[in-house]
């Protein structure tokens, strides 16, 4: 932190340039989060209604969401879908991270690998969603075609009735356009742990294996926790895939809770009260997510700083009883 | 020598083994792109005999009058997308630049309360405060307008707190001072001293705001109800309708108009695209 300037004080300036900020925060965001709060105590229920009232039981549009069987579902499919691609992204994402940055072995053309890697992450998801639907379509399609050409398969097999293989296609998407991202996130976390560390290891005769495993991940592991936790609310908060794909069939194999709240609002009843309380039960899972990440991320050298000062107050203190 | 000969196989093996798993992936991650955009140049016949063709075909022309044809308007979603993306993309970069000032360059009382309360709203995503969201907006008529979907922008959490890592050790507070002891006012300061000197920043932050909300479909498709208000990723989620359900060739070249820009600005810019990523994950 740089010196505060002395003499004048500029105070005010930073409550002036943080005003807009905080406008459209309140604005947009804040009353925007506690109106729905709000909405979920109420029966609002209907395109254009403005006219809703508390319920008698506040909690009852709580209580059908959490005994609604779609609601249910969707909350268990998000974490299946998340969990069937999060576990093969970090691992190849890890692979790769552990060969691009090895000191033993240099890899050629990784700035070429990691832009086709990283593409899929930059390309529209609502696009990319379309697209698959295409290429695995039935009975003629891409992927189909293959299946026959190879033969694989003697004929087409209609992958969007079964529910499992729709589930691995979006989470196959859902890997595929992030392991490029995790990858580059991980990799610049291993560029900022103190080259002498490797040197030392060298020195001691480790081998590329014992290097990443004793190093690399132990170093890493604030950065691999950030990975998770973003990586989490993101997939709690899949909505583009699923709702293109297959709009959550099929038999709700790939509703998601995003596209549950999305469903439940605008299309067909406008159950707006529903939805609202479901939002607030993500809204919930995800603040505790973000406590989690929050106190992982906090300003780690004042928190050291702190300690020490701790510490040392400490020690005045046993010097004192000692004396 | 018999050790050496050996270190050097397992390397020789080691470098096959990452290669092959490299170009593996390569061809996962680009195959579908490039179906897409083969396919969107051959006919819903020659798709539907051979879905999978690496020889681009002549019916480019003829894909696109049938997509038009079918209340399609690629280059009404493509300006209605560039205004809103544009538009909010400079209102993200300039006040955050903004807000990451006052957070760094002053001291404040509430400065720490306010950077913690960033922290907080930091991974809040806009699907589960969209409810009250289209209420509101419903409420005070700015469904169908753009406004609603570039305001918010100004508060956008992640470029601050982004903006604001990179400010700390990069502005020296000596200019600021020298510049204050020559009579500038602060909001000079900030303008013509301040942003030019977090242009590379800005930059990098301006086309991750521009990607994320080019792609964003959740809250334009809540809001944007008229169709000549609709955005690229709104007119994709037709493409699965049943007026196309049979025109393979026209849904691969609704798809490839959409991503192009993307595609442009990706191949045009990937170099400061993935430093960005690296200088923090951002996730869009």
């Amino acid at each position: 932190m740089k010196k505060p300037l002395k003499g004048v004080s500029y105070a005010k300036w930073g409550y002036i340039f943080s005003i807009p900020f905080i406008l459209i925060f309140l604005i947009f965001s804040l009353y925007p989060t506690i109106y729905t709060a709000v909405l979920g105590f109420t029966d609002c229920v209907g395109l254009n209604n403005s006219e809703w009232h508390f319920l008698d039981e506040p909690f009852a549009n709580f209580d059908s969401v959490i005994h609604n069987k779609s609601f249910t579902t969707s909350l268990r499919n998000t974490v299946v879908i998340w969990m069937m691609n999060f576990i093969p992204q970090i691992t190849i994402a890890l692979l790769l991270t552990a060969w691009f940055t090895s000191h033993h072995n240099e890899i050629k053309g990784k700035g070429f690998f990691k832009v086709v890697f990283y593409m899929p992450n930059i390309i529209t998801a609502a696009s990319v969603a379309i697209l698959f639907n295409a290429l695995f379509s039935y009975p003629v399609g891409p992927v189909n075609d293959l299946l026959v050409s190879w033969g694989i398969r003697d004929e087409s097999y209609n992958f969007f009735v079964n529910g499992f293989a729709s589930k691995c296609i979006v989470a196959f998407i859902q890997f595929l356009t992030w392991y490029g991202n995790t990858m580059i996130v991980l990799i610049s976390g291993v560029l900022g742990i103190s080259p002498d560390i490797y040197e030392a290891a060298e020195i001691d005769g480790a081998n590329g294996i014992q290097t990443f495993f004793k190093i690399t991940i132990p170093n890493l592991k604030t950065v691999l926790l950030y990975t998770l936790i973003t990586s989490l609310v993101g997939g709690l908060n899949m909505y583009d895939i699923p709702k293109l794909f297959l709009n959550g069939g099929p038999d709700n194999a790939t509703l998601t809770t995003s596209v549950f709240i999305y469903n439940q609002a605008f299309s067909g009843s406008y159950l707006f009260n529903r939805a609202a309380a479901a939002s607030m039960i993500m809204f919930a899972i995800i603040a505790v997510c973000s406590a989690v990440l929050f106190y992982v991320m906090r300003d780690k050298d004042e928190a050291k700083l702190q300690k020490e000062m701790r510490r040392a107050k400490h020690d005045a203190k046993i010097k004192g009883g000692m004396r | 020598m018999a050790a050496v000969a050996n270190k050097k196989a397992s390397s020789v093996i080691f470098k096959a083994t990452a290669y092959i798993f490299c170009i593996l992936l390569t061809v996962i991650s680009l195959l579908p792109f490039v179906i897409m955009i083969i396919n969107a140049t051959r006919s819903t016949t020659q798709i539907q005999q051979h879905a999978i063709s690496f020889v681009p075909s002549t019916f480019l022309k003829s894909n696109f009058d049938v997509l038009t044809g079918k209340s399609f308007d690629p280059f009404k979603g493509f300006l209605n997308s560039l205004i809103i993306s544009t538009f909010s993309t400079i209102c993200t970069v300039y006040f955050s630049t903004m807000t990451a000032y006052a957070l760094t360059a002053y001291s404040w009382k509430l400065k720490k309360p306010f950077f913690t309360l960033i922290m907080c709203i930091l991974m809040i995503p806009a699907q589960v405060t969209s409810i009250g969201f289209y209420q509101f907006m419903y409420k005070i008529g700015m469904t169908n307008n753009f406004l609603a979907l570039i305001l918010p922008a100004i508060a956008s959490p992640t470029t601050v707190f982004f903006m604001r890592q990179y400010m700390i050790p990069s502005l020296p507070m000596e200019i600021l001072q020298s510049a204050r002891i020559d009579g500038a006012g602060e909001f000079r300061i900030f303008n013509q001293i301040v942003l030019p000197m977090m242009k590379p920043a800005m930059a990098t932050q301006a086309i991750f705001a521009f990607v994320t909300s080019w792609n964003s479909l959740f809250l334009p498709q809540i809001l944007l109800i008229d169709n000549d208000k609709h955005t690229l990723p709104i007119m994709v989620s037709q493409l699965n309708g049943d007026i196309y359900r049979t025109e393979f060739g026209a849904i691969y070249l609704g798809l490839l108009l959409t991503v192009l820009p993307v595609l442009v600005i990706y191949f045009l810019l990937s170099k400061h695209i993935i430093a960005g990523v690296a200088l923090g994950g951002v996730k869009g």
